[in-house]
C-alpha cells in the first residue's frame, strides 16, 4: 500500500463494514429496495452511484471555499443533478433496455441520502484527493451491499443470475424445478429487500457485537 | 426412585449446560417441575402459558378433524359428482373421506410442528433461555389455514420465515408484533400465489389432474362471487352447507358451526376475548350492510366486477371464507391484539370491517381476513396508547374539577360530598 497512506486507505476501507452506508448509517435504503430484484440492475446502479459520488465529491471539494454556507444545499443539488443527468443520458444512449428497468431510479440518485450525506459530511471540509477516496469508498461498499441483496433476490425470485438461468427452466420444469421447486414471488417485491437488508445487518451485528447500541 | 424423580435429578445434573433448555422444555411439558417458590406470597393459578395454549389447541381439534373429512368429501365429490340427497353419515363421515384427509393433512401438521419447534429449540439453545411455548398454537393454526395440497417444502420454508422473521427477531414468544401463523400464510400467499389462490388448490388432487381429461376443480364461494357468478354459486351450495362447512376452502376454516362452538368454548374458558370476537362480527356486518346499501341504491352497475361480492347478503359474509376462523382464533391472539377493553372493541371492529372491505376490493384474491388482522396487529399498540392516554386525560380533568372536601365543621360538607361522588 505504498500508493495510499494508512489514513487514506481507511477512507476507502471503513465503509466496507464498520461504517457501511447501508447497514450502519442506514442511508440509500430506497434505491436498495427498488432496483435490487435483478443483479444487472443493481450493478448498473452501483456503477452510476460510484461515478456520481466520486466526481461529485471532487467538484464539491474544489468549490468548498467558494460555496456560501447558506446556499450549500442548493449548490450540492445542482452538482449532483448535473451528474445524474449525464448518467441518465449515457444509459439511454448505450443501454436503453436497462435504463427502462431502472426507470425513475436513476433520476432518484439525486435524492440518494448517501451522496448528499458525503458532500455535507466530508467533501465540504476535505481536500480533493481525500474526497475522491471517500466518495469511491462509500459508493463502492454501498454497491457491494446492493449486489448481495440482488444476488439473493434474483436467485430465489427468478432462479437466474445476471439474467442467466442457473436453476433450470421453470416452465419446462428442468433442473431444480423438476423436483417441484418454484420461484419465490415474494423475493421479487420490494419488501423482500428490506428483509434481506435486515438479515445482512443481523449477521453483521452478530459478528461484531461492538456495533450493537445500548438498549 | 421413580421416573419423575430421575428426571429431576437429570435436570439438576445438566443445569447451566448448553442443552438444558431443550431438556427442560420436554420435561416441563410432560411433568410439573418440583420447584417451589422461596419467598413471599404468590397468587396461584393453574392457567400457565402451556395450559392456555393447550386449551386453544383443544378448541382447534374439531376443526382439524372436520377438515380431514371435508378434504376427502371434496375430493371424491369433485370426481364422482356431488351426492343428490346429502346425508351426513352416508356421504361425509366415512372412512374413505377420513383416510384421504388424514394422509394429506397430517403431513402438513407434522411439518408445521417439526420445523417450527426445531427453530424454537435452536433459538432457545443459542440464546440460553427456556424453550417458549408460543409455537404450540401457531403450529396447529398453520395447517388449518393453508390449502390442502400445499407442497410440504413450501410450508417448511414459510414456517422458517414466519417463526424467525415474524417472531424470533423481535425477541421470541410474547414480543412479536405480528401473528406468526398469519405471517406464515402471508409469506406463502406472496411467495407462491399460484398455490394459494384460484380454483385448483382447494380440492386434493386438482392441481395434479389439471390439463388431463379427468380435471376437477373446486372454486371457493368467494371465488364464485368475485367472478360475479352468484347464481351459479347458490345453485351449487345452499346456506346450511356454507354454515356447516361442506364447501371447498383452506383445511380447517370451512365449518362456521364448529368454529362457533370453539369460540364459545374459548369464551367460557376465558382464554379468548369475547369483546374482540363480538366487535369483529359487528364490524363485518357493518361493512357488509354498507355494500348492500350501495347495491340497493343502484350506485354501481351490474357489470361492475365488484357487483358479485357487494350484492352478497351482508350476514352471509360471516359463514364463508376464513372470516369466522380468523375472528375466533387469530384476532384474539393476546400477544398481538389490543390489551385494553376499549381498545379491543376498536381493534375487533376494524378487523371485521377491513376484512369485508378487502374481500370486495382485492383484485387478485377474494379474501382479506389475514391481511386485515395483520394490519390491525400493527395498529394494536397505537390503539392501546390512545385509549390509555384518553383515560389519563379524563382522570386529570376529574382531578382538576374535583372539590377538596372542607372540614366537617363547615356546614356545606354534605352538599359537596354529593357533588364529588
Amino acid at each position: 500500500m505504498a500508493l495510499l497512506s494508512k489514513k487514506d486507505a481507511n477512507l476507502i476501507l471503513d465503509p466496507l463494514a464498520d461504517n457501511n452506508p447501508i447497514t450502519i448509517q442506514v442511508l440509500g435504503i430506497c434505491s436498495a429496495l427498488a432496483i435490487t430484484a435483478e443483479l444487472k440492475a443493481s450493478l448498473v446502479m452501483s456503477i452510476s452511484v460510484i461515478f456520481v459520488m466520486g466526481v461529485g465529491n471532487v467538484v464539491i471539494s474544489l468549490l468548498r471555499n467558494v460555496i456560501p454556507s447558506k446556499i450549500r444545499i442548493i449548490a450540492q443539488l445542482i452538482v449532483v443533478a448535473t451528474l445524474v443527468i449525464v448518467v441518465d443520458q449515457v444509459l439511454k444512449a448505450f443501454a436503453y433496455e436497462l435504463s427502462k428497468t431502472l426507470s425513475v431510479f436513476v433520476g432518484l440518485i439525486i435524492t440518494n441520502c448517501i451522496i448528499m450525506g458525503r458532500f455535507e459530511a466530508f467533501a465540504l471540509g476535505n481536500g480533493v484527493w481525500r474526497s475522491i477516496l471517500d466518495g469511491i469508498g462509500n459508493a463502492l461498499w454501498y454497491g457491494v451491499i446492493l449486489e448481495k441483496i440482488g444476488l439473493f433476490r434474483e436467485l430465489f425470485g427468478s432462479g437466474t443470475l445476471f439474467g442467466i438461468p442457473v436453476l433450470g427452466d421453470p416452465i419446462a420444469k428442468t433442473g431444480l424445478y423438476a423436483t417441484g421447486y418454484e420461484n419465490n414471488g415474494f423475493m421479487i417485491i420490494p419488501p423482500a429487500a428490506l428483509i434481506v437488508v435486515g438479515i445482512i445487518i443481523w449477521v453483521q451485528r452478530s459478528r461484531n457485537r461492538a456495533l450493537i447500541e445500548e438498549a | 426412585m421413580g421416573l419423575k424423580e430421575k428426571l429431576h435429578q437429570t435436570k439438576l445434573k445438566y443445569q447451566g449446560k448448553k442443552m438444558a433448555p431443550a431438556f427442560n422444555a420436554i420435561h416441563t411439558f410432560l411433568y410439573s417441575p418440583n420447584e417451589t417458590t422461596h419467598s413471599g406470597g404468590h397468587v396461584r393459578a393453574v392457567d400457565d402459558l402451556k395450559r392456555t395454549m393447550n386449551t386453544v389447541i383443544l378448541a382447534l381439534v374439531p376443526c382439524l378433524l372436520f377438515g380431514m373429512f371435508n378434504a376427502g368429501y371434496q375430493h371424491y365429490s369433485a370426481i364422482n359428482g356431488f351426492p343428490e340427497n346429502f346425508s351426513l353419515l352416508e356421504h361425509f363421515i366415512t372412512w374413505d373421506n377420513f383416510w384421504l384427509g388424514a394422509i394429506t393433512i397430517l403431513p402438513l401438521v407434522v411439518v408445521s410442528y417439526g420445523v417450527g419447534l426445531a427453530i424454537e429449540f435452536v433459538f432457545a439453545v443459542i440464546k440460553g433461555h427456556e424453550v417458549e411455548e408460543g409455537y404450540l398454537v401457531t403450529g396447529m393454526l398453520v395447517p388449518l389455514i393453508v390449502p390442502v395440497d400445499t407442497p410440504l417444502w413450501m410450508l417448511a420454508v414459510a414456517v422458517v420465515f414466519g417463526v424467525v422473521i415474524g417472531k424470533e427477531v423481535f425477541g421470541g414468544t410474547g414480543m412479536n408484533i405480528l401473528n406468526p401463523a398469519l405471517t406464515i400464510r402471508a409469506f406463502l400467499f406472496f411467495a407462491y400465489p399460484t398455490w394459494m389462490s384460484g380454483d385448483k388448490v382447494w380440492v386434493h388432487g386438482a392441481v395434479d389432474l389439471a390439463g388431463t381429461p379427468d380435471a376437477i376443480s373446486g372454486e371457493t364461494i368467494l371465488g364464485y362471487l368475485a367472478q360475479g357468478n352468484n347464481a351459479e354459486m347458490y345453485a351449487k351450495y345452499n346456506l346450511s352447507e356454507m354454515f356447516f362447512g361442506f364447501i371447498p376452502g383452506s383445511v380447517g376454516e370451512t365449518s362456521t358451526f364448529l368454529i362457533l362452538l370453539g369460540g364459545l368454548f374459548l369464551i367460557f374458558s376465558k382464554i379468548a376475548s369475547w369483546r374482540i370476537m363480538l366487535s369483529a362480527v359487528l364490524g363485518a356486518l357493518a361493512m357488509g350492510l354498507v355494500f348492500n346499501g350501495v347495491v340497493a341504491a343502484e350506485w354501481i352497475p351490474e357489470y361492475s366486477k365488484f357487483y358479485g361480492l357487494m350484492s352478497f347478503d351482508f350476514w352471509q359474509h360471516l359463514i364463508v371464507g376464513g372470516l369466522a376462523f380468523g375472528i375466533v382464533y387469530m384476532a384474539t391472539d393476546p400477544v398481538t391484539g389490543s390489551q385494553t377493553n376499549k381498545g379491543k372493541w376498536i381493534y375487533g371492529f376494524l378487523i371485521g370491517f377491513l376484512s369485508v372491505m378487502i374481500r370486495v376490493f382485492n383484485p387478485g384474491y377474494p379474501e382479506g381476513v389475514f391481511l386485515a388482522i395483520l394490519l390491525m396487529n400493527v395498529f394494536a399498540p397505537t390503539i392501546d396508547h390512545y385509549v390509555v392516554q384518553g383515560n389519563v386525560r379524563r382522570r386529570m380533568k376529574r382531578l382538576k374539577h374535583a372539590t377538596i372536601l372542607p372540614k366537617p365543621s363547615d356546614g356545606k360538607a354534605e352538599e359537596l360530598k354529593v357533588e364529588t361522588a
